[in-house]
């Protein structure tokens, strides 16, 4: 089967170079396209980083959606780590009543439709008063990361031999300080996963804010980039926008060459978007 | 009593709910409640409570501003099947999933291939084909809404310069080159990720079986037809439940995109929900009972999908 794919040698680097060309170009362009001197943009003549420029200038700022995004993600990824560590504990390592209908229940959430939730979680939030609010959507956000979140802790936490913390128990440590001392140090790499899929999914989602967020101070990146495109009549800003994708990709290339290994095992959980 | 069934209910590790009288914070079933009580409290709020609120909504006169104004079923239904956009979006979303499903499977498969060895120049190719997925769907498809825009976009002098095409392509300008358009941006963003997850089935495949095909004299299609594809039937079942979901459910790509556009024809069902709550209609009610008819045709379709799997595991 290995040898189905290998031709002579020179057209199948060209094949395979010119496939690999095609995914890589995008990113290229964008990249360009945003110092690139172009009508209609502020870069009109020459590179620089007039398109940048517009993005600081944009309606209430650039920093503003930024620090919106950061505080939108980094909540999500507190909220998703510190409940799926407790949850992924208690299921993987104790007996209580309704222990297996809860984790088919957190499970379930991945069979019901984003759209479906997000009607009701719309009406819902405004009766507990947190409508049009980033502490709101950053909820929102950590319950559709539950499901991967608390399977991937549970899996983990499974993994760790029982000898290490029935030792710590003779020394008389409780289970809290069993979990903090010994368990977490020893599920490293899956909390890992479970904080950079928390990101991710917070950094990039649209439908959520979108849905949930209708002040413009409160937008978050994607939406006010999305949002940027409309702004001036008659010419679209394409530089701008192309800038805005910049700053919006630049984060999570990084994240993935620094982290291939991780999301490996992370695709699994945000596959079922797209 | 109680004090003498204390041991062996320490050595059983789960004392049943209200026989045992040491202090609750010495019960492990109690504690391990507790650490399950965060989990519990979310899936409860937004959960449950929202998919129970999502039904009553469906069956109630519920506008966006108005609120509640009481039972109403099943107009929402009746409703919204009427809908001019009904019929026409749910045959374009099915039409999208089916086309997207082929190329993304049978594209993931032909680069899973290509990759699975090691290697300088296929780690390089590896990382090329999965840098994509790792922009957010909404990114994609702004630097796309770029990449096809007639002002900026960079593909119709490309192709005019290599002698390709006379004239500018409208990649968004009519319904058949829209839906192209947005295909293509799905494909360039998700590949890599079906390419992992059969990647992933085809190293599981040991050597000996190859082995074995090429000492009874298989030729290489045959090797392809007759053994890796069998053996990797789990894998392509697993590609295929996640890449029909997230099909069926498409919303980011053709909101940046094309807004529904040209002429209404790119509108997906997820898009009519969205218009039918904070559209023009401003109906909650509608949009909550066009959310469970889309729930319905879910699980419906992976209920099938499950039992063709299991058919085929039979044969």
């Amino acid at each position: 089967m290995k040898n189905v794919f290998s031709f002579t040698r020179t057209p199948y680097y060209v094949l395979t170079g010119g496939l690999a060309l095609i995914f890589l170009f995008p990113l290229v362009w964008s990249a360009y396209a945003s110092v690139s001197p172009q009508a209609g943009s502020a870069q009109k003549e020459g590179f620089g980083f007039g398109n940048y420029e517009t993005l600081v200038n944009y309606q209430d700022g650039i920093w503003t959606y930024l620090a919106n995004s950061l505080f939108v993600s980094a909540l999500t990824v507190i909220l998703t780590v510190t409940i799926s560590v407790l949850g992924g504990y208690a299921f993987a390592r104790f007996k209580f009543p309704g222990r297996n209908l809860l984790f088919l229940l957190t499970l379930a959430i991945l069979m019901v439709p984003y759209a479906t939730l997000l009607i009701p979680l719309y009406v819902l939030l405004n009766k507990l008063d947190l409508q049009n609010s980033l502490v709101g959507l950053a909820l929102v956000l950590t319950m559709f990361q539950l499901p991967f979140a608390t399977f991937m802790m549970r899996i983990s936490f499974e993994g760790v031999p029982r000898e290490l913390e029935e030792s710590a128990m003779v020394d008389g440590c409780g289970t809290f300080s069993v979990l903090g001392r010994i368990l977490i140090p020893a599920v490293k790499p899956g909390l890992i996963t479970v904080g950079l899929f928390a990101f991710l999914a917070a950094w990039n989602d649209f439908i959520a804010p979108l849905i949930l967020i209708s002040d413009s101070s409160k937008s978050v990146l994607p939406l006010a980039i999305a949002n940027l495109r409309q702004q001036t009549m008659g010419v679209i800003d394409y530089g701008a926008t192309e800038a805005g994708v910049v700053v919006l990709a630049l984060p999570c290339v990084i994240l993935f060459l620094l982290l291939q290994r991780h999301y490996v095992r992370g695709f699994m959980s945000g596959a079922l978007k797209g | 009593m109680a004090t003498t069934l204390m041991p062996m209910e320490e050595a059983v590790g789960s004392p049943p709910p209200g026989r045992q009288r040491r202090p609750f914070r010495h019960s492990r079933g109690l504690q391990g409640a507790i650490y399950a009580t965060p989990t519990a409290i979310f899936v409860c709020l937004f959960f449950l409570i929202p998919v129970a609120l999502v039904m009553q909504m469906s069956a109630s006169d519920w506008g966006l501003i108005a609120g509640n104004k009481g039972w109403n079923f099943p107009d929402n239904f009746t409703k919204v099947v009427d809908h001019r956009h009904f019929w026409p979006s749910i045959l374009f979303t099915f039409k999208y999933t089916l086309i997207v499903t082929v190329i993304l499977i049978g594209l993931g498969l032909a680069m899973a291939l290509i990759v699975q060895d090691t290697g300088r120049w296929r780690s390089f190719l590896r990382t090329s084909f999965l840098v994509p997925s790792a922009l957010g769907l909404a990114s994609a498809s702004l630097l796309f809404w770029g990449l096809y825009s007639p002002q900026s976009g960079p593909l119709s002098p490309i192709l005019k310069s290599l002698g390709l095409i006379d004239e500018s392509i409208s990649f968004l300008g009519t319904p058949n080159s829209a839906l192209w358009s947005t295909v293509f941006l799905i494909v360039w963003r998700y590949a890599g990720f079906y390419m992992l997850i059969l990647m992933v089935g085809l190293q599981r495949i040991p050597p000996d079986v190859y082995e074995a095909a090429r000492i009874d004299g298989a030729s290489r299609m045959q090797t392809f037809f007759r053994v890796t594809l069998p053996l990797l039937k789990s894998s392509i079942a697993l590609s295929l439940i996640l890449c029909v979901t997230g099909s069926l459910l498409a919303f980011d790509q053709f909101y940046i995109l094309t807004k529904g556009g040209p002429d209404n024809s790119t509108i997906t069902v997820v898009q009519l929900i969205y218009n039918q709550a904070f559209g023009g209609s401003q109906n909650l009610g509608t949009a909550a009972a066009l959310s469970m008819i889309v729930l319905l045709i879910l699980i419906v379709i992976n209920a099938l999908q499950f039992r063709m799997m299991r058919n085929a595991d039979d044969n």
